[in-house]
């Protein structure tokens, strides 16, 4: 479904992703690993074109999208939720979710406002409150519910459980396999070796910008040198 | 009672079309981020237009109609200008963009001047609402008093638009984080066009709607500019309620500025402005900017590298080659370049504030006109000697940038331009209107040098001393440790702060230094000229000079100096050409699409590309 092949992608003269390879099926939820630093936003970004990578290619759904401006990307089916969530602090939720707001795509489910309320019911209670009114789990609940909106066949949560209260975290996880079930393809990058072994099927793991590990997580544990190098437990 | 009342609504009539054209730059400014210097010219253009049509269509419903269609047009012109003009410039560094649209003033300014002609047009009156209306005795128009019924209506359609409609919420949202709009699959091209076509619109029937009041006249762009800047300003960039008081707040305090005290009248506006902004720094309505919150992608900077042995050696031949000047005897020539070696200090000193700073001035002109008056009153009333003049002028230019910078520093981004013009504005309308002691109008004249430097050729080397010995030392605080801080303060003031530096006080310093050397650069011009005249305090020499540093690269230091070089050339050359505007904004226009990293930016990107300089050379 989604096929990145030897990105290479800068901040300037800073070499961040580097020929940086990997698939993802469809149906899949895959987790994005490394430390801090590691070029995991940078590589959503990458994906998004909201940073241009120099050389390489991105294929998403058999299309070749590398060179497509990013609102493109975005009709196309890709739903990008920001790891610092980027909510429209001044709409309030419901014009939040509006700006999300895509036409129905086929063969992926559809969200309408309620379908949105009735997954976060925390929303629901506050839809005319202002985005700088909402909590930090709420907010990034809003991020995930303004994606939504556009209908994504493809999402890429950056670090959806970061800086939030373990309760929330739970249902978060559970939200995810529920889109899972509903036949969302996921990539998910998170530092919670913990929260992606529940929602994910497989992982990658990069350090610098490279592609260090791809494989489920019981190949994982059976490579602990692998995962001490990479990830910090 | 009844003349305070007639004022008041005089006042509340001509909010209305105030209002109808600084929201429309306000909407621009907030979702594009493009400070639109056209605006004027779109708000001319709908008077202009409107005319024509109430000439074609009759009676009352002809004369709406002809408001609206009027509004059409210019919504269509604004689309154009879009589109053409600005689209390929968009990834260009933050407010380069202002330089595309004063090149569109030139060429509005021409094209109306060919279509109807230099005549000032006497508006139609409206059909219906010809008389006055005695309220307590005293005569009130009838069309003010329908304007000021329109008013509500107005608000209510634009209230409506911008809060109840998915195009408003659009508009909101790209407001604060326009990537995160296009992450979301909004087309923001499309976004921007129709914010064009709305703030155009807004314009021109605002321009449409004055016309009983006001006719149509080729000044009209420029007279309004300053006026929709500080009513956007003070209502708070990107608020459309705020626009709305503020409007109605200069309209009316305009009104009775006329009639209790006149002499005020070119002040009161910009006082008004500064005290707002010294209290509330980001308008009545408006939020606080955060950087980087809009979401734009540039390229971060390129640090500027000391020249290398190459760059030295290509001063230095071009310094002697400039240095022979003389003895081609043509005077005219060594005129032409005493003028140019003084608007390149000029430009200079601003993009050090701007550039190294990241301080962009609308009023720098303040320093510029400040230092040639210091100089010219000192030899007026003191009889002071050329050579002291040059001691004495830049330094109080410094401490007229001491209490303007005092004020403004405080403020950032465009809150920081806005005041900036403000106080060149105050100091500008001071000059004027004291006339006792500046000679108001009629300037001040026989300010002459010393006898020694009196002789063109002599002069010519002064000039070529002082001016690149200015510039010279303008370059050094550039690459000194006080010129690595002032860019930390730049790049990021928090890290900058935590590694100990006062990023305020260094940008303080540095807004007084580069006013100096303005100073500098206007004393000298008061001596090349013998003379000086307010005009030299005007926004439009602000401009002028904003434009060579952009024109030139804000990112090089040779920016300014090739800026400010082909600019007054460019000048020089067409201003003999009947429609030398026209010529001008298109080759402006097309010098910021071709080479939008300016000038001198562009060529050394070039150069480095095809290997004629190194890469790290670029600077
Ligand atoms: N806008 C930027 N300009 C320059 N360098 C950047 C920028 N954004 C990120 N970087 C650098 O790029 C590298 C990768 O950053 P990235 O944000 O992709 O990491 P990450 O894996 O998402 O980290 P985290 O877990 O902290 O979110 C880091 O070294 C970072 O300092
Ligand atoms: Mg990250």
């Amino acid at each position: 479904m989604l096929e990145l092949f030897d990105i290479n992608s800068f901040y300037g003269k800073a070499h961040i992703l580097n020929d940086l390879s990997f698939n993802i099926a469809h149906g899949e939820v895959v987790a994005l690993l490394g430390r801090n630093g590691a070029g995991k936003t940078t590589t959503m970004k990458s994906i998004m074109q909201m940073v241009r990578p120099a050389t390489g290619s991105v294929t998403f759904a058999g299309q070749d999208i590398s060179k497509w401006p990013t609102h493109k990307i975005a009709k196309s089916g890709i739903g990008y939720v920001p790891e610092e969530r980027r909510i429209f602090s001044d709409l309030t939720i419901v014009e939040n979710l509006e700006v999300g707001r895509q036409s129905p795509r086929e063969g992926v489910p559809t969200w309408s406002f309620d379908d949105l309320f009735d997954l976060f019911p925390n929303l629901a209670e506050r839809r005319n409150n202002r985005g700088r009114a909402l909590s930090g789990g709420e907010q990034q609940m809003l991020t995930i519910a303004r994606t939504l909106m556009g209908n994504p066949s493809l999402l890429l949560l950056d670090e959806p459980s970061e800086g939030i209260a373990p309760i929330i975290v739970e249902q978060m996880a559970k939200t995810i396999l529920e889109l899972k079930s509903q036949g969302l393809t996921v990539l998910i990058s998170e530092q919670n070796l913990h929260f992606a072994r529940i929602v994910a099927d497989r992982a990658v793991i990069i350090e610098s910008g490279t592609n260090r590990f791809d494989g489920n997580f019981a190949d994982l544990d059976s490579d602990p040198e692998t995962r001490d190098a990479y990830l910090s437990v | 009672m009844g003349p305070f009342i007639a004022q008041f609504l005089t006042g509340l009539a001509n909010a209305a079309a105030l209002f109808l054209v600084a929201s429309g730059l306000s909407l621009i400014f907030g979702v594009t981020r493009i400070v639109n210097f056209a605006h004027g010219s779109f708000y001319m253009l709908g008077a202009f237009i409107g005319y024509t049509v109430m000439q074609l269509l009759p009676g009352a419903f002809g004369f709406w109609s002809s408001i609206l269609v009027a509004g059409l047009a210019v919504g269509l012109i604004g689309v154009i200008v879009e589109m053409l003009v600005l689209r390929p410039i968009y990834r260009a560094p933050e407010l380069f963009q202002l330089v595309a649209t004063f090149g569109v003033i030139l060429v509005i300014q021409d094209l109306a001047l060919i279509t109807w002609g230099a005549e000032d047009l006497l508006g139609p009156r409206a059909p219906g609402l010809k008389g006055v209306i005695r309220i307590l005795g005293e005569p009130v128009p009838k069309y003010d008093l329908a304007l000021i019924a329109i008013t509500p209506f107005i608000l209510f359609a634009l209230w409506y638009l911008i809060t109840k409609t998915r195009l408003g919420v659009l508009v909101r949202a790209a407001t604060q984080d326009r990537e995160m709009v296009a992450a979301l699959g909004v087309n923001q091209s499309w976004l921007f066009t129709g914010v064009f076509f709305l703030g155009a619109m807004l314009a021109g029937l605002g321009g449409a709607l004055q016309l009983p009041k006001g006719g149509a006249d080729l000044l009209m762009d420029f007279n309004i500019l300053a006026s929709i800047f500080v009513v956007v300003v003070i209502g708070g960039m990107g608020s459309l309620p705020g626009a709305f008081i503020a409007a109605v707040l200069i309209s009316v305090l305009n009104v009775f500025g006329v009639r209790y005290m006149p002499q005020s009248t070119l002040v009161l506006m910009y006082v008004v402005m500064a005290v707002v902004l010294i209290i509330k720094p980001y308008g009545l309505m408006g939020r606080k900017e955060v950087a980087g919150e809009h979401g734009q992608v540039g390229e971060p900077e390129q640090p500027f590298s000391p020249f290398g042995r190459r760059g030295r050696l290509i001063v230095a031949v071009l310094l002697i080659a400039l240095a022979t000047l003389p003895f081609l005897g043509s005077k005219f020539a060594m005129i032409l370049a005493i003028d140019i070696i003084i608007v390149c200090l000029f430009a200079a000193s601003l993009h050090f504030i701007l550039s190294l700073g990241g301080l962009v001035s609308f009023g720098h002109a303040a320093f510029f006109g400040g230092g040639a008056y210091a100089a010219a009153l000192m030899v007026h009333y003191a009889g002071s000697p050329m050579e002291l003049a040059f001691v004495l002028a830049p330094i109080i230019t410094g401490f007229l940038a001491i209490i303007i910078g005092w004020f403004c520093i405080r403020l950032t981004g465009v809150y920081f331009a806005m005041l900036t013009l403000a106080f060149s504005q105050l100091l500008w309308s001071l000059v004027f209107q004291w006339g006792e002691v500046t000679g108001g109008d009629d300037g001040m004249v026989s300010i002459w040098p010393s006898p020694w430097a009196s002789d063109t050729t002599v002069f010519f080397y002064l000039t070529m001393i002082i001016g690149f010995g200015g510039i010279l030392v303008l370059r050094h605080a550039a690459h000194s440790p006080f010129g690595y801080a002032l860019r930390a303060s730049r790049d990021s003031a928090g890290r900058a702060e935590a590694t100990g530096i006062n990023t305020k006080r260094v940008q303080f310093v540095a807004f007084t230094f580069a006013g100096a050397m303005a100073g500098l650069a206007g004393t000298l011009f008061v001596f090349s000229k013998g003379s000086i005249f307010p005009t030299e305090l005007e926004i439009g020499k602000s401009f002028d000079a904003l434009i060579m540093v952009f024109l030139g690269g804000v990112k090089t230091l040779a920016g300014p100096l090739v800026g400010a070089s082909a600019l007054s050339l460019m000048q020089d050359y067409l201003t003999r050409f009947e429609y030398w505007r026209l010529a001008l904004g298109l080759l402006i226009i097309a010098v910021v699409i071709i080479a939008p990293e300016g000038i001198a930016g562009t060529s050394q990107k070039l150069a480095a590309r095809w290997g004629i300089i190194r890469r790290d050379e670029v600077q």
